[in-house]
């Protein structure tokens, strides 16, 4: 075998147990999120609308916190590209309060 | 660290770009900006579902009542209640709830993938990129069942109103089914968004598993291990765990509010 002289010699390190523990821990709330979501759906009746909605968008935001901050190691990188990517969104929050209350102001479509 | 790769390696002054000045390579920077791009044209999709359906007849009567028509945007978990091999049974989101747990698996087999590049562990990358495989395949699998059951419909039609151009009268038409000229659900764009954001999404995550067969097949051939670094593996984690992160979102403005 010609090229197996060039192969490098790989130490493979032990797992980090205190790592994957910490992983499947945020994969657990993840799913007890999603699992709490359901209670809300069937539980609080429709007619409680407002209150549903803010439910479900607060859950929704605590579960991207989780996987970008956790899963994309985000909350673990310099402040600077940390802030590069979350200030942005602030625009993606204001396209969507405008568009829904244009929305609800024109209802063209009744 | 075998994780913070390249660019501190390269033996450069800092001032010949020897240094990252976010301490993180150039490939997993601009995959950052791109994630962010894909993140606004995502919020687009979604903010017009948002939009559109602000602006629409909200259905006003009880709950237990609902019944399909064209006149008023439905209640989501009434429209998606079917499960495979379970017909004729009332089981809201339940199918739904399965797809989310399917592709929050994933994700976590990719990050586990990922910690076993840092240790420059080969065979526990080839597991964990396998299983992320599975899980995406999967997901995708439940998605065309999913398309399937809400293109042909459910057992009873939908009675909807047309105008017809050469009698010039209304008449009664039934409706199974929906596509992008007609819709049992609902209003037309009801159907409309749900084959374009879901569409989408879809085709992120067969894009994620052709983009993670890659991977997989460079690290069982050795590329990385020659390399000296799984960094791809994280690049391409980085666009997986996105695409989680969209369906998040999706399965809360389409599916629950």
């Amino acid at each position: 075998m010609a090229h197996h002289a060039h192969e490098p010699q790989v130490t493979v390190l032990p797992p980090d147990k205190a790592k994957i523990k910490k992983l499947w821990t945020v994969a657990l709330y993840l799913l007890v999120i999603t699992i709490f979501e359901f209670a809300v759906a069937f539980l609080v009746p429709h007619e409680y609308k407002q209150l549903r909605v803010w439910i479900f968008v607060g859950m929704t935001i605590v579960k991207a916190g989780y996987i970008v901050g956790e899963f994309m190691h985000l909350r673990y990188e310099v402040k600077v590209l940390f802030w590069s990517i979350l200030i942005p969104v602030l625009f993606i929050v204001w396209m969507l309060v405008a568009f829904v209350y244009e929305g609800i102001k024109m209802p063209v479509f009744q | 660290m075998a994780h913070s790769t390249a660019a501190a390696v390269t033996g450069k002054s800092v001032w010949d770009g020897g240094a990252s000045p976010m301490n993180a390579s150039y490939g997993k920077l601009m995959m950052w900006f791109f994630l962010l791009s894909d993140a606004f044209t995502f919020s687009g999709l979604l903010i017009t579902y948002g939009l559109v359906r602000s602006s629409h007849q909200a259905y006003e009567g009880l709950v237990s009542a609902f019944t399909f028509s064209t006149e008023y945007w439905p209640i989501p978990e009434k429209v998606f209640e079917a499960v495979p091999f379970l017909h004729g049974y009332e089981l809201p989101l339940v199918f739904v709830g399965i797809m989310t747990f399917i592709l929050i698996m994933s994700s976590v087999t990719m990050v586990l993938a990922v910690e076993a590049g840092h240790r420059m562990d080969r065979k526990a990358v080839e597991k964990w990129m396998l299983w992320t495989i599975i899980g995406g395949i999967t997901f995708l699998s439940c998605q065309a069942w999913e398309w399937t059951h809400f293109i042909v419909g459910t057992d009873t039609a939908t009675l909807k109103d047309v105008f017809n151009t050469k009698t010039g009268l209304w008449e009664q038409i039934k409706v199974t089914g929906a596509n992008l000229h007609v819709n049992q659900y609902g209003p037309q764009p009801f159907a409309d968004f749900f084959f374009f954001i879901t569409g989408f999404h879809g085709f992120h995550v067969f894009s994620g598993v052709l983009l993670n067969f890659l991977i997989y097949y460079n690290t069982v051939t050795g590329v990385y291990e020659r390399r000296g670094h799984y960094e791809m593996v994280e690049k391409v984690g980085l666009y997986w765990h996105f695409v989680d992160l969209v369906w998040v979102f999706v399965f809360t403005f389409f599916y629950l509010v």
